[in-house]
């Protein structure tokens, strides 16, 4: 696996404000990296600064080969950019626009036609091809937005929010398209769609206030999840203290949660201690004492409690 | 080059797919003709030549010209194409040339379609088609020089109404500093360096002795450089300006 996308301590600062504080890392050619972060965090920033719109404060990004703070242009080369919110010419078509686009990228002959017609396949943009984008539905104008990105089969795609907007079978279209893709390709996606990062990332990068705090597989990331391995029970809430009593004294539990009962079920949900297989344990000791459960099952843990234990407001708990 | 011409192909397009292009280049039309036949005396004159025409070019440019080139960059800027535009393959130099080159062309269109005047003048007496040419050249470069502080000054704002505000005012310091008014205030500075310089600068000083059959090269050289300098400090403003 090469290198394609290196990341040197990338740094924005507005005035005083830092966006993004030296952020480096690097993506390897067939990887889907999801760039994740709350709002304000700098993904976006970043984006621009590997694009070659803003200028680094301090740091670079390789794209290629080529150091976009030097041969920009080579780099923009090989970057596909949708960014965030899809900014397209509103008085042209999308025949238009992609046309615009090939021109600019000094796309001919069957390329041109291969580029054009591959994308407007791909995002099926058949029905409105010839349509004013300005009177387009939101999903159509990001469906374009994508369309212009991948024109020219870049080797590095950067989608800012690629689904944002996109009806529930256009998004699994889309994932599913990035997916396609990635095998020769670096694509970065940022998204706030944390199953999106499950479905088509093979790993995720939370960045928060500027800063990188986390870098992993999705797999890595759930795993550090207080609820991993975490222990679910839906039993009749008579039951409830009797499980408690049950599974006391057991040392890798960290705590046992009650949630609301629905008519006579409850649901308890036995958090493991770092993480540790508490299943068999906790099975064992219901057999025991021969508590009657409607439901079990194994949490794996969620990226969503991950993204709200590394970036949540300071008030929250700790893991 | 190929860039620039790409991008000037899609401005140029997006000129005539707005009402903006008809109304510009009607108004245009009309005013130019009602100027010269009302104010300019253009058959009392008795001459057969296009000076009545040429003479209010300058003064139509200044409130149509900023109308022209308002939208180059305040409008990529305030609908964040700009952040496409220029994360496609492309300099800020061919951006910028790209751009004022469909703006120029645009005014060369309207400018050409005033040819029935000259074919009129022609009909009634025989002119000096060398001036009538000088004349022309004079104008569109007048109008390219309008449009590069249009460009630039567009470069400055997100908004509009603003940019074409300042590029009309813009535009009317550099043609009155040749004017009698201007030119005493800085008489006052007992500089005759200063007095000529300042006068040279004006638009209207130039544009004049061109269509008046007096040839300077210096005056289409200085139409020329204000163009030049003008979209340098463009690139400069965009680049500065393009993430703001
Ligand atoms: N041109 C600018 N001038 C000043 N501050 C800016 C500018 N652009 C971005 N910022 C600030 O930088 C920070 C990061 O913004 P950025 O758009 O990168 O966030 P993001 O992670 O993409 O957020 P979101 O999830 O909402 O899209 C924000 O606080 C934003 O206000
Ligand atoms: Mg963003």
């Amino acid at each position: 696996m090469s290198t394609m996308l290196d990341i040197q301590g990338l740094t924005k600062q507005f005035g005083q404000f830092t966006a993004v504080d030296d952020v480096s890392f690097s993506v390897a050619a067939g990887e889907v990296l999801g760039f994740l972060g709350p709002n304000g965090s700098g993904k976006s920033t970043t984006m621009k600064m590997v694009t070659g719109f803003l200028t680094p404060t301090a740091g670079t990004a390789i794209v290629c080969g080529s150091d976009v703070t030097r041969d920009p242009i080579a780099v923009k080369r090989h970057i596909g950019y949708l960014p965030e919110g899809a900014p397209l010419y509103e008085d042209m078509t999308p025949s238009g626009m992609l046309s615009f686009v090939a021109d600019v990228r000094r796309l001919s002959g069957a390329q041109r036609r291969n580029g054009i017609d591959n994308a407007v396949d791909k995002l099926q943009l058949n029905e409105v091809f010839n349509q004013q984008i300005g009177t387009l539905s939101k999903g159509f104008k990001r469906r374009v937005g994508l369309a212009q990105a991948i024109l020219h089969d870049p080797d590095v795609l950067i989608l800012d929010e690629p689904t944002d907007g996109l009806d529930p079978n256009q998004k699994h279209h889309v994932r599913q398209l990035i997916a396609d893709m990635s095998k020769d390709k670096v694509i970065v996606i940022s998204t706030h769609v944390l199953e999106e990062v499950d479905a088509v990332c093979s790993r995720a990068i939370v960045i928060a206030r500027g800063k990188m705090i986390a870098d992993g597989t999705p797999a890595d990331l759930e795993r550090r999840s207080t609820y991993y391995n975490a222990v679910s029970v839906r039993l009749h809430r008579d039951h409830v203290d009797t499980l408690k009593e049950a599974l006391g004294g057991i040392s890798d539990i960290e705590r046992i949660e009650t949630g609301e009962h629905v008519g006579d079920t409850a649901h308890v949900v036995v958090v493991s201690k770092n993480g540790a297989t508490i299943i068999e344990t906790v099975n064992a000791r219901m057999s025991d004492r021969s508590i009657t459960i409607e439901q079990l099952y194994v949490e794996r843990g969620r990226l969503e409690d991950v993204f709200r234990q590394l970036t949540g407001d300071e008030q929250g708990e700790n893991a | 080059m190929s860039t620039s011409l790409a991008i000037a192909k899609r401005e140029l397009f997006a000129y005539f797919s707005t009402p903006l292009a008809y109304v510009f280049i009607v108004i245009f039309l009309a005013l130019a003709g009602a100027t010269t036949f009302f104010f300019g005396g253009f058959f009392q004159r008795g001459q057969a030549d296009l000076q009545a025409f040429f003479s209010f070019h300058p003064w139509l440019y200044l409130f149509l010209i900023p109308a022209v080139g308002m939208r180059l960059w305040a409008e990529e800027r305030k609908s964040g194409t700009i952040e496409l535009l220029m994360t496609l393959p492309v300099s800020t130099t061919q951006a910028v040339a790209g751009k004022f080159i469909a703006a120029w062309i645009f005014a060369g269109i309207a400018l050409a379609l005033t040819f029935p005047i000259w074919i009129t003048v022609n009909y009634l007496g025989s002119p000096d088609n060398g001036v009538i040419i000088a004349g022309y050249v004079a104008s569109f470069l007048m109008a390219g020089a309008f449009l590069a502080i249009g460009s630039f000054v567009s470069a400055l704002t997100r908004n509009q109404v603003i940019a074409f505000v300042i590029t009309a005012a813009v535009c009317f310091i550099f043609m009155m500093s040749g004017l009698e008014p201007v030119q005493s205030a800085f008489r006052g500075l007992d500089n005759a360096f200063i007095v000529d310089l300042v006068a040279s600068l004006s638009f209207l000083t130039n544009f004049d002795a061109i269509t008046r059959g007096v040839f300077d090269l210096r005056d289409f050289v200085y139409m020329a450089s204000v163009i030049g300098v003008f979209l340098f400090a463009n690139v400069v403003i965009v680049d500065l300006k393009k993430g703001s």
